[in-house]
């Protein structure tokens, strides 16, 4: 024991001497997070919109002014024009384009039907589909202003109509941001935790000091555990950083507890931390050790569901998904920030983390020889 | 060498068959009363499609808000009691729809895929008398009529793959030879700086035409994204694109104290600000004001664009010769601050 705190203690000052780690660790949360979850809105907000309208009637007017006063959509021209509405879409200029036929309003009277054409830039189509929901709405609203001011309806209904109501829980205000920042914090406490610890052993083996500890008589474990224990901590420091910007900027709180948060948190920081010291022990320079824990961290990161879904993956990523502990840490994270999920709900994540902990922190150990 | 070439397609094939966000195969719950014909039907209805699974068949919310909980369903569909009945007798039957929405954008797009399906069965069921004063609308889907996810993201992963490969690639080599000591050698030569600057750029040059082959020709057959413009204005933008890139890893070769300072500015500074605000994950028009400005400073923006340009919809050069303006004129500006930096004089 009297070793561990050694050690301890030589880490941590060995930490604090160099300035550029201090920095890093608690500058880039902060940045991240004021920045991160404004850059991070996936709603569906000023679809730029190009109006055709060869009819230039009341009732073509009426449909524009609506559509534009709904908020979703920015008219960026109106004019007679299909193919200049095109090239606007082309050059990028427009997403959607409504085509209103010449004779609408008439067709509409006499004949009781009339059409409306809708192209849409459909590359994002998750963009395209929404936009073209929230247009068809809106003209859907129109129409049945329309049909009320022609006919009185009775008040039974000659129409079958199945009546749909919709209800958005844990997240009635529909703000992104309570999706992103949970993930955020994920981010960051992987990156910390992986990057540092990597570099922290390749950096002993070049600067040379590494030889002198494997002179000592200290055991392999005291060494790994005086390596991951600073990590540890710092990590768990950067983690109440970050939940405290989350508070004071966002106005996040947990709908769980802060003590489910903060026993995944620690079971996830050993698993992260021990990845860290696996590739640390591996390789043999540091740049080695960056190149191959970024790149790792990459694929982990961007697989892990912040930024796509993971239920949209092929099946074979799905599977790679089971084996990445990020993808566990963000769903978790979401749960109990949003849902209130408590620990009873996620311990089948823990144990599964934990079982990462376990298994690379112990190949770790087995695998640094004192010899080289 | 094996990771300068063999990365770019590991994860041009990882990212691009995983990224998407397309929504499919999410998992639903049904709370039905009635269990009728017609709820039954629905339900299998809803369960064929491509969109939905249904994972479960509930009996109470309680139990909806356990499986919201777990997180084993995006969305719950609710029957009423006497649903057939309802629709038969009354000519009007409701269905309640409540989503996780914690991402609001899947909640938004599972209640319209569900309400679509549920009007479709509606209007199949009923037989087609048509309201009075009725507008019909007809859509087209240009460029990507069958949605598809890899059509948006398959072209932000080659941006981001191009850039982080180049930049590291040359991030690295000045530095280096700063470190090793052989920089002594060149500065005592007559040679200009910027006569190194491009020759350590040029072999770097001909390494990526090699990525970027291999990561259209990906895109192309693995990834089937198709090139409907002109494949040689691609390839061109590319490699302009790639010169970029070189010339902003010299940039931090330049200006870089150790080989590892230069290696995690260019992997750790550049994968976030890409990422970010390359446009393909987020949308850059909702960002405020001041993160609109710092996206158009970032490359890959610009090539996002102009890739979606040539490679899907097919424009060509007339559409895209601003962003190809911008391109050149960075590639200039990052090889002239190389050169600006590159000290002539040991330390």
């Amino acid at each position: 024991m009297r070793t561990l705190k050694f050690l301890l203690q030589k880490e941590f000052r060995q930490i604090f001497r160099d300035p550029s780690i201090i920095r890093i660790i608690f500058i880039m949360p902060v940045i991240q997070l004021m920045i991160l979850p404004w850059a991070a809105d996936y709603e569906m907000k000023n679809i730029k919109l190009s109006v055709v309208d060869h009819d230039h009637s009341d009732y073509s007017r009426q449909l524009v002014s609506k559509i534009t006063a709904s908020g979703y959509f920015i008219l960026t021209d109106y004019h007679n024009s299909y193919s200049r509405s095109l090239k606007s879409v082309e050059q990028d200029k427009s997403d959607l384009i409504l085509e209103i036929p010449a004779q609408f309003e008439k067709a509409l009277v006499k004949e009781n039907e009339a059409r409306l054409f809708m192209a849409l830039n459909a590359i994002n189509g998750v963009k395209a589909s929404l936009g073209s929901a929230y247009l068809r709405s809106i003209i859907q609203d129109f129409n049945h202003e329309i049909r009320n001011e022609w006919i009185q309806f009775p008040r039974f209904n000659p129409e079958p109509s199945i009546e749909i109501a919709s209800s958005n829980w844990f997240n009635p205000l529909m703000n992104y941001k309570f999706f992103m920042v949970p993930g955020i914090l994920v981010i960051l406490l992987t990156m910390v935790g992986a990057n540092l610890a990597a570099i922290n052993i390749v950096r002993e083996k070049e600067i040379g000091t590494i030889e002198q500890i494997n002179v000592t008589p200290i055991k392999k474990y005291h060494f790994i555990l005086g390596k991951l224990i600073p990590f540890w901590i710092l990590g768990l420091v950067v983690l109440s950083l970050g939940l405290t910007i989350s508070w004071l900027v966002y106005g996040i709180i947990p709908s769980g507890s802060f003590l489910t948060i903060y026993v995944f948190a620690g079971i996830y920081l050993l698993a992260v931390l021990g990845l860290g010291l696996l590739v640390s022990t591996y390789a043999s320079n540091q740049q080695q050790a960056m190149l191959i824990s970024f790149f790792l961290m990459m694929i982990f990161i961007l697989l892990g569901g912040l930024y796509t879904s993971i239920e949209s993956m092929p099946a074979w990523a799905r599977a790679i998904t089971k084996a990445n502990p990020v993808a566990y840490f963000i769903e978790v994270m979401r749960r109990v920030v949003l849902k209130g999920s408590g620990l009873a709900d996620i311990w089948d994540h823990l144990l599964i983390v934990g079982a990462f902990a376990v298994g690379l922190n112990g190949w770790a150990v087995w695998s640094y020889r004192k010899r080289s | 060498m094996f990771i300068l070439l063999g990365m770019p397609i590991v994860q041009i094939i990882i990212f691009g068959f995983a990224l998407t966000n397309e929504v499919k195969n999410a998992k639903i719950a049904i709370l039905d009363p009635s269990k009728d014909a017609a709820s039954i039907s629905l339900t299998g209805e809803l369960n064929e499609s491509r969109y939905f699974d249904v994972a479960q068949n509930v009996f109470s919310y309680n139990e909806i808000e356990k499986a919201f909980r777990k997180g084993k369903i995006k969305l719950a569909v609710i029957f009423p009691q006497h649903f057939a009945e309802d629709l038969e007798h009354f000519n009007k039957a409701g269905i309640q729809l409540i989503a996780d929405a914690s991402d609001p954008n899947v909640a938004n797009t599972l209640v319209n895929y569900a309400s679509a399906i549920i009007n479709d069965y509606q209007k199949r069921v009923t037989d087609d008398k048509k309201l009075p004063y009725t507008i019909d609308t007809e859509m087209r889907m240009l460029y990507n009529p069958q949605l598809k996810g890899a059509y948006n993201f398959v072209p932000g992963v080659m941006a981001m793959v191009l850039l982080l490969v180049c930049t590291m690639m040359t991030a690295i080599t000045i530095v280096k030879e700063k470190e090793l000591g052989t920089m002594e050698v060149m500065l005592v030569s007559p040679i200009q700086p910027l006569m190194i600057v491009i020759a350590k750029a040029i072999p770097y040059l001909l390494l990526s035409i090699i990525n970027i082959s291999s990561i259209l020709l990906l895109s192309v057959f693995v990834l089937e994204v198709p090139i409907n413009g002109s494949l040689v204005l691609l390839v061109m933008e590319s490699i302009l694109f790639t010169l970029v890139s070189l010339a902003l890893g010299l940039l931090i070769s330049s200006g870089a104290g150790s080989q590892q300072t230069a290696m995690f500015i260019s992997l750790v500074g550049m994968f976030l600000p890409t990422i970010m605000f390359s446009g393909f994950m987020f949308p850059i028009e909702n960002m405020p004001l001041p993160l609109r400005i710092i996206s158009n400073i970032v490359p890959a923006k610009w090539y996002y664009s102009i890739v979606k340009s040539v490679m899907i919809k097919g424009v060509g050069l007339e559409a895209i010769w601003k962003e190809t303006l911008i391109l050149a004129g960075m590639m200039v500006f990052f090889i002239a601050l190389a050169v600006k930096k590159f000290k002539i004089r040991l330390e």
